[in-house]
């Protein structure tokens, strides 16, 4: 796919850049950042890798089915508030939310709903939370940054019924 | 960059022990995570036998193996970002002082970061290392998650049509820097640790 290798070279091209000005700051700092780095991987490996050859098992048995039903055209802000609640419990990568959102959307799901669920999955997916965030940043910032994230769901709702259909 | 202080950012870096990122042991987190992926599994194994789990276990090696090198980047992005960036510099432009200006730069620099959560969260323990605060981090994690451009270009696109993501992202520019402001105000509020006297942002 080409926008991955967009992104791939985007990514290592800004670690070169970085690298280059951290080489020029003097080798001591180049190699101790370097250092820094791959220890911060190797203690991440086992996480990242037990989140990312897990999420498959934990998909497969929460059928998506049940998360879009969550979705229906059942207005309101009961149900955009059970829209936030399936975004964050929708488990798996980026494909399985977006397409869930997507079959809400063909399916007759309201559009604020659909934006409710987008963005409390981008917000909260419990999976990225657990798996990515935590294990590299502070615990107390994760928890505080969820907690203080949550009214945004239902303001870009708010936003989208504002505004009306893309 | 109408700084009067005369002191020289490279020795700054030299001479300051990095505040440490504290590695974490297993915790409970991931032990939550492996008692979840167990009891998946062998709900898997129990409907689609073993030929069920050994599919979806070559499936998710093969995406673990494509993004291993990326989370060696992005680790190597925070490490070196977290070396060359000046604690002092860091600590005007995000620290919990730099007022909208702090969130509107955090907010831009989640939405440029190239890579995905493997960059995002490793280069935000950095700036949280030195010297930015937690609104500003927390504009840049959520303005990468609603805004950045990786995620879109490579699923929401494809999958929910470039009308709608354009659409959505247009509804979520400005719950970052929001959603900074209310981090700081809340922050401050609860920790009580900064001196309170121009705390209009």
């Amino acid at each position: 796919m080409s926008a991955a290798l967009f992104i791939d070279i985007l990514l290592w091209g800004s670690v070169i850049g970085v690298g280059l000005i951290a080489f020029r700051r003097g080798r001591p700092v180049f190699v101790a950042s370097l250092r820094e780095g791959a220890m911060d991987f190797v203690n991440i490996v086992p996480r990242i890798a037990l989140g990312v050859i897990g999420s498959g098992y934990i998909a497969a048995i929460i059928p998506q089915e049940v998360i879009t039903g969550w979705l229906g055209p059942d207005s309101g802000w009961l149900g955009v508030t059970a829209a936030v609640v399936a975004g964050a419990a929708t488990p798996g990568g980026p494909v399985i939310g977006f397409s869930i959102g997507a079959v809400a959307l063909k399916s007759g799901g309201g559009v604020p709903q659909v934006v409710a669920y987008v963005v409390a999955w981008a917000l909260f997916a419990f999976q990225r939370v657990i798996l990515w965030e935590i294990p590299f940043m502070p615990a107390r910032f994760v928890w505080f940054r969820c907690a203080v994230s949550v009214p945004f769901p239902f303001l870009a709702a708010a936003i989208a019924a504002v505004i009306g259909k893309p | 960059m109408s700084d009067p202080s005369p002191k020289n950012p490279a020795e700054d870096t030299e001479s300051e022990p990095r505040p440490g990122r504290a590695r974490k042991p297993i915790g409970w987190s991931t032990i939550f995570i492996a008692v979840l992926v167990a009891v998946s599994a062998a709900l898997v194994w129990r409907r689609d036998g073993t030929d069920g789990v050994l599919d979806i276990l070559t499936h998710d090696l093969s995406l673990f193996s494509g993004i291993l090198p990326r989370v060696l980047a992005g680790c190597l992005l925070g490490a070196f970002i977290s070396e060359i960036l000046p604690h002092e510099k860091v600590s005007r432009s995000l620290g919990p002082k730099s007022g909208l200006m702090g969130l509107l730069i955090g907010t831009a620099f989640g939405a440029i970061l190239p890579g995905g959560p493997f960059t995002v969260y490793p280069v935000g323990s950095a700036l949280l290392a030195v010297g930015a605060d937690f609104g500003a981090v927390i504009a840049m994690v959520v303005s990468w998650t609603l805004i950045g451009y990786g995620r879109a270009v490579a699923w929401e696109i494809p999958i929910m049509g470039t009308d709608f993501t354009l659409w959505r992202i247009l509804i979520s520019l400005p719950l970052p820097v929001l959603a900074g402001a209310l981090g700081r105000f809340v922050y401050v509020r609860l920790y009580r640790k900064l001196p309170t006297k121009d705390d209009e942002t």
